[in-house]
Parts: C-alpha cells; sequence; structure tokens
C-alpha cells in the first residue's frame, strides 16, 4: 500500500492506495503555524495501526519550504560570491549579507583568477560578527569547474551549520539563478530539516519501516535523507502534485492541457504526448528566479471566488478574492455565485446569489441573470485565451539548431483536464471555449496527493568532456576526472547513463522506473589554428516526471 | 548616466551548420558566446527579451539579389534562417516590441553582392540588405544608414547600394591593401547618382579603440547627423578584436561596446569575428550590455591588457589625416556628383568577382541612368566560366517614370538569343521575373509577401 499526503496551504488531503484502487482518503484542515502537526492528523486520520505496516512507501508534498519563503521565515545567510568579468555586479538581486571575493573561472572551466585565502577568512569574520550559521557560496561558472566553491567550503568547513555550494544546485548555466537558489537552500536548511528530523522520528516511533519520499517541483520524488540535503528542491511541490494527480488519474497520451481551478486562481499546465513540460530554466518563487527544475505552470488570477466588477458593459474578473461566493456567505459576488445564478450549481443559497449579482449594476439596466451570463463568459474566455497564449509561448521557444528550427515540433493540445471546485460544472463550457474534448477526472479533489502518492523519482545528470583539456565533468555530482584524448561521445554517453542510473538510485528510484533520455547531446569540434585540437562534448540526461511504473498499466480509479 | 531600452536578441548559432569542419565559420563559432550570454542570465533581464528568428521568403531574397540560376541552387535553409533572425529583429523593432534589437545569427553576409553565383568571404546572401528592404517594403521607411564595423571591407552591401541615394553604407575596416578583400579605398564613394553615400573608412592595422571611437565621435556621427536616417543598422563584425586570428587590429570588448553606445544603432546584425573563445563572448555581452543600456564597465577578456594594445602615434595621425579627407569628401559630394555626371546619359564600369569559397570568377558590365529624379535603372550583363551570361535589369526603389518606362522596354526588348536568362527586378513593386533560355515566358515571379 502507498500513502500518499499533500500538505496543502488551505488543506491536508491523504490517499491510501492499494494496487491500483484508492482504498481510502481522508481531509484535514492545514494548521500552517504547525505544517508537521497537519501531517500527523492526516496520518492518523486515514491510516489504521495494521495497515502502518503494510506500507510500501510513504510520498509527502508539503508546502513547508515554499511557505517559509512566502513568509519569510528563513534564516540569515552569508553569501560569499565571485563575479569574475561579464556584467556588473550591481546588475545582481543580492541577499543582505554578501560579500564578493577574488577569483574567476571562465566559460571553458580555465582559472583566470585565483582565490584569495584571506578574503575568506575575511568574509568570514564579517559573517560571525553577525550571528550568520549558514553559507552560500557561489562563482560564475562554477558548473564548468567548482574548484574555487570546493576550495573556499573547505577553508571554513565546521565553521557553519551549513554550506551549500552554488554548483550543487543545477548543471546549468545561470549565474544570478545560482546564486538565489544556493541562497534559498541554505536559508530553508534548518527549518526543512527540523522538519524532516520530526518526520522521520514520527516514523521511528510508529515503527514505520517504509521510505519516506519528498515531492519535488518537477513532478518527481526523492527519498527524505536525500531533501534534507537539497530542499530548495521542494518548492513549489504543489503544482507538481496536482499534475502528476491529474496524469494519475486519467490516461494522457497526447498533447493536453491540463487546469485546476482554485478559489483566487486558475493553473494551467501542458503535457507533451502526455509528459508534463518542465521549466525551461527553472522556478521562480517570490521574485527570486531559480534553477529548480519545476513543471511549467502558468497561473491566471481567475478562480471561482474571483471578485468582479461591472465597468462600460462588460464583467471584469479577479484577479484576487475578498472570501467565499455570497451563495456561500461571502461578502461580494463571485464567478460561483453567477454559476449558481445560471443553474449550473444547485449548491449555496440561490437567492443570495442573485442579490449580490445585482449589486454589480447599481442602476440595474442589467439583469442579474445577464450579469450572470457575462461574468461566467468572461471566465471562459480569460481561461481559454491564457491557454493560446502558453501554448503559443511554448511553440515559440527558442532553438539553436537549423534541425530543430525546421522541425517545428509543436504542441497543439488534443484534449483538457480539469480539476479544483467547479470543474465538473465548468468542463462543458471550456470544452467549447477551448474547442478540445474536457476530461473531469473522478476522484479529482485528492488528485494532489494521489499524485504525490504515485509520481516516480527524477533526476537529471550533466556531462561535459573536453578532449583538449582532458577532462570529464559532472557537476552535479562533483566530480572532475582525467579522460584521455581519445575519449569518445559514446564513451560519454555511457558514462551519463550509468552516472545518471547510481544518482538516480541513490534518489530513491526502483529500478523499473529508470528511463533515462538524453535531453542534450552535442558534441564540438574544437579548432585551433586550423587544426582539430579536440572535442567539447555536451550531454545532459534525465528521468522525466511520471508514474511509477506498477501503476501505470491501469489508472487508478 | 545611460539610458535603459528593452532589446530584443535573435540567438541563431546553428550549432549544426558548417561551412567545413575546420572552417571559422563552423558550428563551435557562438557556443562560447551561448556559454557567457547563459551564465550571464541576459535573457531573465526584464528589459532583454529573446526572440525565435523567422526564415526569410525567397521573395526576400529576390528582392535585393540575382541568384544565378535561382536561389534554391545556390542557398541553404541555413542562410533563409540568418536572413529571417535579421528580419525578426526588425520587425520586433518596428512594432515597438522593443527599442532596438540585435540579431546574433549565422552565417554572415556582408561580402555577398547583387549578383550571387556561390559564396565569397564566408557569405552567400546579404543578410542586412534583405533586411533593410524588407523594411522598406514592410514598413515604408526611406533613409537608412548602414555603419558596418566588420573588419572586412562590406564589398556586398556596398555593391547592392552602390547606385542608392536613399541608404548611407559607411564601412570601417583594416586598410584593403592588408586585408581581404582589398577593396574600401576612400576613393569609393559611391555610383554617379548617390556620391556620397558610400563612405569608406579603411584604417591602418593595429588601430586600437582610441581610433575607432575616434573616427565614431569625428567623422561617422556628424555624417549621420547630416543625413538624418529613419533608421541606423549596424553590421556589427567582431573581428577587429585584438585576438581575432584573421585580422591585424587592437579593438577590445571594452571598445566594442562604447562604439555601439555612441552609435546607438536600431538594429545590430552580427557579421564576422573568428576568436570564438577569447573575444566573442565578450564582446557580444558588451553589444548587448550596450544596446540595453546597462553597465557594461566589468566586461573584459581575460587577456585584456591595454597598454600592450595601445595603437602607436603614427597610427593615431593616419587617422586622423583620413578622417579629415574623407570628411571634406563627404561636404564636397554635391559639386563632385556635378562633375562626374557632367553632359552623361549612362555610365558603364567593368567588374570581376571573385568567389573565393566556391572558385569562381564573375565578370560584370554595370550600367547605370543618370537620374535626378531617383537611383537610376541599373543594367547588369554577367557570366563566369561556368554559367553562360545571363543579364539583369533592376529598376530602384521610389522610381521615376522615365527609368520605369526605360527598364521594361529593355527587359522585353532583350531576348534569349543573347542571354541565357534576363531578370527583371523591381525592387519599387516587388516583382521579379525571368526569362529564361529560349522559352519567352516568366517562370518565376516574386509577389509582394512577407516572410513565412
Amino acid at each position: 500500500m502507498i500513502l500518499g499526503i499533500d500538505v496543502g496551504g488551505t488543506h491536508t488531503d491523504a490517499v491510501l492506495i492499494n494496487g491500483t484502487t484508492v482504498i481510502k482518503t481522508a481531509k484535514v484542515p492545514t494548521d500552517l503555524s504547525n505544517l508537521f502537526n497537519s501531517f500527523l492528523r492526516a496520518t492518523d486520520t486515514i491510516l489504521s495501526r495494521v495497515e502502518e505496516h503494510h506500507l510500501d512507501r510513504i510520498v509527502l508534498s508539503t508546502t513547508i519550504s515554499t511557505n517559509a519563503v512566502i513568509q519569510g521565515k528563513i534564516d540569515p545567510v552569508g553569501m560569499i560570491i565571485s563575479c569574475g568579468p561579464g556584467c556588473a555586479a550591481s546588475s545582481l538581486l543580492l541577499p543582505r549579507h554578501t560579500v564578493f571575493v577574488s577569483g574567476s573561472i571562465d566559460h571553458r572551466g580555465q582559472e583566470i583568477e585565483p582565490v584569495d585565502s584571506r578574503e575568506i577568512t575575511a568574509a568570514s569574520k564579517h559573517f560571525s560578527t553577525r550571528g550568520i550559521h549558514h553559507l552560500g557560496i557561489v562563482g560564475k561558472f562554477s558548473t564548468r569547474n567548482p574548484v574555487h566553491e570546493y576550495m573556499i567550503g573547505d577553508a571554513l568547513q565546521g565553521e557553519y551549520d551549513h554550506i551549500s555550494l552554488g554548483h550543487r544546485m543545477s548543471g546549468n548555466l545561470n549565474f544570478p539563478r545560482r546564486i538565489a537558489t544556493t541562497y534559498l537552500n541554505a536559508a530553508m536548511w534548518r527549518l526543512y530539516n527540523s522538519f524532516v528530523d520530526n518526520v522521520r522520528s514520527f516514523a521511528r516511533h510508529r515503527s514505520i519501516t517504509a521510505p519516506i519520499y519528498i515531492l519535488k517541483a518537477d513532478g518527481g520524488t526523492f527519498e527524505i535523507s536525500q531533501s534534507a540535503r537539497y530542499p530548495v528542491g521542494t518548492i513549489l511541490s504543489g503544482p507538481a502534485a496536482s499534475i502528476m494527480g491529474i496524469m494519475a488519474l486519467s490516461p494522457i497520451t497526447q498533447d493536453a492541457v491540463a487546469l485546476d481551478i482554485g478559489g483566487t486562481t486558475t493553473d494551467i499546465a501542458v503535457f507533451a504526448k502526455g509528459v508534463p513540460l518542465l521549466e525551461p530554466r527553472g522556478v521562480t518563487i517570490e521574485g527570486h528566479k531559480t534553477l529548480i527544475r519545476g513543471l511549467r505552470t502558468a497561473s491566471i488570477g481567475i478562480g471561482g471566488d474571483s471578485i468582479l466588477s461591472y465597468v462600460n458593459g462588460t464583467v471584469i474578473v479577479g484577479p484576487g478574492r475578498a472570501g467565499p461566493a455570497a451563495a456561500f456567505g461571502g461578502p461580494s459576488p463571485t464567478p460561483t455565485d453567477a454559476m449558481i445564478v445560471l443553474g449550473y450549481s444547485t449548491a449555496g443559497d440561490r437567492r443570495t446569489a442573485v442579490a449580490s449579482l445585482a449589486t454589480l449594476d447599481p442602476s440595474g439596466h442589467t439583469t442579474p441573470s445577464e450579469l450572470a451570463e457575462l461574468t461566467f463568459a468572461a471566465v471562459i474566455k480569460g481561461v481559454s485565451e491564457a491557454v493560446s497564449s502558453m501554448v503559443a509561448a511554448i511553440n515559440n521557444e527558442p532553438v539553436y539548431t537549423v534541425h530543430e528550427l525546421l522541425a517545428g515540433e509543436n504542441i497543439s493540445p488534443e484534449a483538457a483536464y480539469i480539476v479544483g471546485g467547479p470543474a465538473r460544472e465548468i468542463a462543458p463550457h471550456i470544452e467549447k471555449g477551448l474547442g478540445l474534448p474536457c476530461v473531469v477526472p473522478r476522484n479529482a479533489e485528492v488528485a494532489n496527493a494521489v499524485g504525490a502518492a504515485l509520481a516516480r523519482t527524477t533526476a537529471e545528470l550533466t556531462l561535459r568532456a573536453d578532449t583538449e583539456k582532458q577532462t570529464l565533468t559532472i557537476v552535479e555530482e562533483g566530480v572532475q576526472t582525467p579522460i584521455t584524448k581519445r575519449f569518445t561521445h559514446d564513451i560519454g554517453v555511457d558514462i551519463c547513463r550509468d552516472k545518471l542510473r547510481e544518482r538516480a538510485l541513490k534518489m530513491g528510484s526502483y529500478r523499473e522506473d529508470i528511463q533515462i533520455e538524453l535531453t542534450e547531446d552535442q558534441t564540438f569540434s574544437m579548432v585551433r589554428d586550423g587544426y582539430v585540437a579536440g572535442k567539447n562534448i555536451r550531454l545532459k540526461a534525465q528521468i522525466k516526471p511520471g508514474l511509477i511504473t506498477r501503476t501505470e498499466e491501469s489508472n487508478i480509479a | 548616466m545611460m539610458t535603459r531600452r528593452r532589446t530584443g536578441i535573435i540567438f541563431f548559432p546553428a550549432f549544426d551548420w558548417s561551412i567545413s569542419i575546420t572552417h571559422p565559420e563552423r558550428e563551435e563559432r557562438l557556443l562560447y558566446t551561448r556559454d557567457q550570454v547563459f551564465e550571464e542570465g541576459l535573457f531573465d533581464f526584464d528589459n532583454i527579451f529573446e526572440y525565435s528568428p523567422g526564415i526569410a521568403s525567397l521573395s526576400d531574397i529576390n528582392r535585393v539579389h540575382i541568384c544565378v540560376p535561382n536561389c534554391d541552387s545556390v542557398l541553404t535553409e541555413t542562410h533563409r534562417i540568418s536572413a529571417g533572425g535579421a528580419i525578426t529583429a526588425a520587425e520586433k523593432v518596428m512594432e515597438g516590441a522593443v527599442d532596438n534589437a540585435f540579431a546574433l545569427v549565422r552565417p554572415p553576409g556582408h561580402h555577398a553582392m547583387r549578383f550571387v553565383y556561390g559564396t565569397r568571404g564566408f557569405c552567400i546572401i546579404n543578410v542586412e540588405a534583405i533586411m533593410v528592404e524588407y523594411i522598406r517594403r514592410k514598413y515604408g521607411h526611406r533613409r537608412i544608414a548602414i555603419v558596418d564595423t566588420d573588419c572586412h571591407h562590406g564589398d556586398g552591401t556596398q555593391d547592392i547600394y552602390w547606385h542608392d541615394p536613399d541608404t548611407l553604407y559607411i564601412s570601417l575596416h583594416q586598410d584593403g591593401r592588408t586585408l581581404y578583400p582589398g577593396t574600401g579605398f576612400i576613393g569609393e564613394f559611391g555610383g554617379p547618382n548617390a556620391l556620397g553615400t558610400t563612405i569608406n573608412i579603411p584604417l591602418p592595422p593595429h588601430t586600437s579603440d582610441e581610433g575607432f571611437l575616434y573616427v565614431c565621435d569625428n567623422l561617422i556621427l556628424p555624417i549621420i547627423d547630416e543625413f538624418q536616417p529613419d533608421l541606423i543598422i549596424n553590421s556589427a563584425g567582431q573581428d577587429n578584436h585584438f585576438t581575432d586570428p584573421l585580422t591585424s587590429m587592437n579593438f577590445s570588448a571594452q571598445g566594442y561596446a562604447a562604439l555601439t553606445s555612441r552609435l546607438s544603432p536600431h538594429i545590430a546584425v552580427l557579421e564576422g569575428g573568428y576568436s570564438i573563445e577569447s573575444a566573442l563572448p565578450y564582446v557580444n555581452l558588451g553589444i548587448i550590455l550596450a544596446m540595453a543600456g546597462l553597465d557594461y564597465s566589468n566586461v573584459r577578456e581575460p587577456t585584456f591588457k591595454p597598454h600592450e594594445i595601445q595603437q602607436s602615434d603614427a597610427v593615431t595621425e593616419r587617422i586622423k589625416r583620413d578622417v579629415a579627407v574623407i570628411y571634406q569628401l563627404w561636404k564636397t559630394r554635391h559639386e563632385q556628383r556635378r562633375d562626374v555626371i557632367a553632359d552623361k546619359s549612362t555610365m558603364t564600369r567593368k567588374k570581376t568577382i571573385f568567389y573565393d569559397t566556391d572558385h569562381i570568377t564573375e565578370k560584370q558590365v554595370e550600367t547605370v541612368f543618370m537620374c535626378d529624379e531617383c537611383g537610376g535603372l541599373v543594367t547588369i550583363s554577367s557570366s563566369t566560366g561556368h554559367h553562360p551570361p545571363v543579364y539583369a535589369v533592376i529598376i530602384p526603389g521610389r522610381s521615376c517614370p522615365s527609368c520605369r518606362r526605360r527598364g521594361k522596354e529593355i527587359f522585353h526588348r532583350t531576348t534569349t538569343d543573347d542571354f541565357h536568362a534576363i531578370y527583371l527586378q523591381d525592387r519599387e513593386h516587388d516583382v521579379f521575373c525571368v526569362k529564361e533560355d529560349k522559352r519567352c515566358g516568366v517562370t518565376e515571379t516574386a509577389s509582394p509577401t512577407t516572410t513565412a
């Protein structure tokens, strides 16, 4: 049996899955001041003592790290940054306690300027007088050669509770994002680790031996002890849980869109041949642009409880929420009220809904049912336009080879999957607006918990081999090793696959789930003085987001 | 204080295209530029926008070139994407999505002349000219200045605009006595109807930042100021860099950024530049930051030592002298034109054009009709050892009725008895026709269209 728990911002959902059947669901309100308690209550509600010992795995999607960032409950971090030549330091968004140090690496990983150890000592003194216990170390091009980050980290080892090194956050290039990601990782490290400690001691206390996994922003899972080192990977797992849930509850094999209609917003995700798309550069949280791989979502300010206004014959929906729908005792009219007035929904107090809609046009020229029509049409139009523009943005994503440009593999959705409060009532209308068949999965109300429960472990790996410099780098693993001039692309691919398999197993992947695909595969001849001096081999491999194989064949009912 | 601008980048490194494996125009060329641009996170800046290139249509190309025997036989999709990238840059600026744009595309184009039989100086089609004529066609801008800062003389762009009084073409480059293509001397000053709208500024080897910026401040900017263009285009070659393997200049990334900042082009298009590891990542970064109005003071090549690349006093003196001579030529262009034309009705020049990459030698006889109203009708007969002779009639943009009438007459009168093919390029009406090999019919027509 699998226990899936989604500690969301409002509710904590739990599901218990046996084989391919959801055998129990539970929902408890989330206590934002103590998320671990919410987890405990959900677990206690759903799980009997007997079932506890039949668990194969527990998967947790938690808002703890997201919440910590949003509410500013994160620790101060001392950032040591070596900037090197390029954009001015003033163009960077920097955490408060930042010290710049010498040392630079170029785009090929060559040292341009060494680190000055006196500056490191001075930086550390600066931080210690400010009571800082967490450190982030980031260098420009450290993913090409992490040696400076290591040197600084080694020099200060033991002086801090935690040190995050920039190159471990992601194999991708983007110095400003590396700074933001490293900062967040160090800043949430203590809070996240205390949560992990609580979860593990709870499991020990109950003698639960099943492995515990945490959901990441890319819709994949990792084993809880791995997450403890890399807490920033758990931000924004909520939307990921919902998308994975839709995948688990309906078989998606084609290009499709998914809509999660909430109270305040609607989140949109896109699938290419059944696989959810990832953000090209990384997710953004509270203005921090990070390198964290995450499912690509667009959020628009239209939801069931959105505020309404009526201007010059047009109803404007959202953004923002003043409270629940008037029909449920809220302060003002909402799209939910419009649906009740139009008879699409029988819940709530219809008379209050009519009265509240009437307040939109004090002149009384427009009747409440006309206003309801206008509101509902605006919702459908807003959602449809957002879907179209997201698909267009994806299809306009730049490519860098002639082949890809001419091949032009465009996404063209064939269906829409809808979850969230008013999903069932709104689906037939979205179907018309989008011109796509709409599906509302069963058990959609616990989609997030199901998604967490069944998500497989994802991982990625970046390999770079430079046969002129005779070095091979796998930056996520901190590997830098000599190679011969005879090293080839095919050897590189084999190593990349092997190392990714090892990495995935370490992160808790099931063997049968390790389906590796190359997402970047380029080999350049490096020509110097008219001769081929070597090969520059660049590979990136991933295990893409998906469901664990053991439940994939038949969908969850 | 620099003004922040919204800058569009069309980045198309064509990572799967090369002329040959060890050729300077190879897959690796923009690899390190990509690395630098990505690592700096430029596409996350709120005033920098990345766009995918379009693909230039055959009409876009036929508006500028006469490809022999036709477009499909001489160029590849890659060339159409490179030109399409420049067109996308122009569209984004013209439609107000951004204030300026940089098409970081390859392969380059400024050695491609009006006639195209093959590759010259790594170029097949003239990316900037295709963009400029697209702008004129779609948005109606007439007066356009092209400043070519590639180290090689842009003989292709010069050829295309030699007779066009509406296009100011300024090329600054390493002296043709010391570098390919061996042209671009001060005396090359434009055709008789367009005298003065081609300006060549040959610079001595080892010219450094000081010399380039002197030329910019004391010659280029004053001339542009007097010409009053609607748009400024920069053919942004980067091979004046002190590490470039093919040239002998001492320009730096800081210099390029400062030049870009002063020139303030609406659109920049990458041309040459083959120091792919030591220069391009830094020069491109400098140009992008300068266009976006961002601080470029920290852009510095690892091997940059200003005192070692400082130009000599002799270089400084020669540049000052030449700048004075060229400015004087510009100031007296109208008087010179009167003297050149005198009472002639046509002028003819004979040209031999060598396609260095494809080893083709073309012979051309070009005749221009004297005209005070427009750029003047141009006819060209052309042949190579490999191709039978062909003939072209080019009716200029903004053509006067008499040049137009005469052009049509000549096209109808000329028969395929004498030429393998006869081309009519009507720039004003955006029509391109071919009469081919005794089958007296129009076999290829380009209608006024836009890109695919």
